[in-house]
């Protein structure tokens, strides 16, 4: 469980967060949703210390992380998986080595250990035998794919994935997804992911927080927000013709 | 006050380059591939620079002496004692300030834009000594190898261009390079070399690892890296002169 306290920031004097309180559970994908501009990235940075909040704190599972140094961050941190926009892989290594890479850093594995749970991870993301791949010989999905690989690869206790669906196709969008969602429940962690992508948010939002200019606008499930009444919210979820056709047909059978 | 905040970041961030390594053999691993990347690799380029450069000290020296009070040696010593204390470690860093200053502040710089330091970061490694220090560490450790090679290329050149040219005899010449062979000068550009070494790969490390934006603030940080480590070996290289040769 990640929470998150009246987590406040700003940037050259202008504020881009307001006073934030939030809750991310753990076992569930726990979405943060909005516009473009609206503030969701900042406060996943926020959450795992790529920022610091100038007021308020963030708690995983009751641990002060805003108070901690940076040798007691790095500790929380090897518990923490993020998976980024761009994959963010280093383009010197393969794909192998990728996801070795933490084990190697964090660990007292024994390099069969390694090779193990590297295959076991790659395997678990479909890509197996893809092991001595660059990054750049691997297509936007598979990177992804990678990313989640790499992310998991420790065990984490939370993971975090920045609009893991950006530049992917409709059907591998939905592979992601539920990899995301599948991983999260065999693993019980706390899974949050930033995205404005509504089939993700009908896909796998367990809970959803949506961000508005700066401030926590309104929370709830997949379920709910498909009738909820504030005029953001629905402008956000029906801001698509299809969305807008659904709607329709939803109103036409309820009547 | 931008030049002050920019030193004070630049400080703060040698403080974090400086701290214990989290893994030494990821570490040690680096540094030998640095010292490929950073060092090996500018081997040719030190090479030829050093040649023609000395052959066309030696030359320009020769054409000058039109005095028949000054010894026929002293073309050898001219170009000893200049590839020595100046042109070998300060213009060759000058070059490597080029070469390696653009090429480390664009490595650093892309894995900022693709957010690959942020993915170091949240693993909790501690980026900027796992990326930086490996760098530092061999340029420390190679860069007197880069100058010593170019010193004796240079006068290896010189000696060439004026046998070539039928200015001197190979005994008079070698007879120049060891006359008034002082070793301190040999300290003192090394001293140099260590100093601009550092000064090269860590600017150019401080402009890539802060770059904010894409690829065109990347070029742009490259170029700033080159610029600012070029004025910084100037600024040492008056310093270190008075400090070593004058005090």
């Amino acid at each position: 469980m990640i929470e998150v306290k009246n987590v406040s920031k700003s940037f050259n004097g202008q504020k881009v967060l307001f006073d934030i309180n939030h809750v991310f559970e753990e076992g569930q994908v726990n979405l943060i949703i909005g516009q473009s501009g609206q503030g969701k990235s900042v406060l996943a940075k926020c959450i795992v210390g790529l920022y610091d909040p100038e007021e308020g704190e963030v708690l995983f599972d009751k641990r002060n992380f805003t108070n901690m140094d940076r040798w007691q961050r790095s500790a929380i941190r090897q518990e923490i998986g993020m998976l980024f926009q761009g994959a963010a892989l280093f383009d010197s290594m393969t794909v192998e080595q990728n996801v070795m890479f933490p084990l190697q850093m964090f660990t007292n594995m024994t390099k069969a250990e390694i090779q193990n749970r590297a295959d076991f991870c790659l395997e678990r993301v479909n890509l197996a035998g893809r092991n001595k791949l660059l990054p750049s010989e691997c297509s936007g999905g598979m990177q992804k794919r990678v990313g989640i690989a790499r992310a998991i690869a420790m065990n984490p206790r939370y993971l975090f994935c920045d609009e893991p669906n950006s530049g992917l196709d409709p059907k591998t969008s939905i592979i992601i997804d539920k990899l995301i969602r599948d991983i999260t429940q065999e693993y019980k962690i706390t899974t949050v992911v930033i995205t404005h992508d509504m089939n993700s948010v009908m896909e796998i939002g367990d809970h959803i927080l949506f961000i508005h200019q700066g401030q926590k606008w309104w929370e709830g499930d997949r379920h709910s927000i498909i009738n909820a009444t504030n005029p953001d919210i629905e402008s956000f979820v029906y801001a698509s013709s299809f969305m807008k056709e659904i709607r329709t047909q939803l109103q036409k059978k309820a009547l | 006050m931008n030049f002050l905040k920019q030193f004070g970041q630049y400080i703060l961030m040698l403080s974090v380059v400086f701290s214990r390594p989290d893994r030494w053999r990821f570490f040690w691993k680096h540094t030998l591939l640095e010292i490929e990347q950073i060092g090996i690799n500018s081997l040719p380029i030190v090479a030829l620079m050093s040649t023609f450069m000395g052959a066309v000290i030696a030359l320009q020296t020769a054409s000058s002496m039109e005095s028949p009070l000054l010894p026929d040696y002293t073309v050898g010593f001219i170009t000893q004692s200049s590839t020595i204390l100046e042109f070998s470690p300060t213009i060759i860093s000058l070059i490597l300030a080029g070469k390696v200053g653009s090429n480390v502040a664009s490595e650093i710089g892309t894995m900022r834009v693709t957010e690959q330091i942020d993915a170091l970061e949240i693993m909790g490694v501690n980026s900027l000594n796992f990326l930086v220090l490996p760098k530092i560490t061999a340029a420390f450790f190679f860069f007197p190898v880069l100058v010593i090679f170019s010193m004796a290329l240079s006068m290896f050149g010189g000696w060439l261009a004026l046998l070539v040219s039928d200015l001197t005899t190979t005994e008079i010449y070698i007879m120049g390079i060891r006359s008034f062979f002082n070793p301190f000068h040999i300290t003192y550009a090394l001293t140099k070399t260590l100093v601009f070494g550092f000064l090269i790969v860590s600017i150019a490390s401080f402009y890539g690892y802060y770059v904010k934006g894409g690829s065109l603030d990347v070029g742009r940080a490259s170029t700033q890296a080159v610029v600012s480590g070029s004025i910084a070996i100037l600024i040492a290289n008056f310093i270190l002169t008075q400090l070593m040769l004058l005090s």
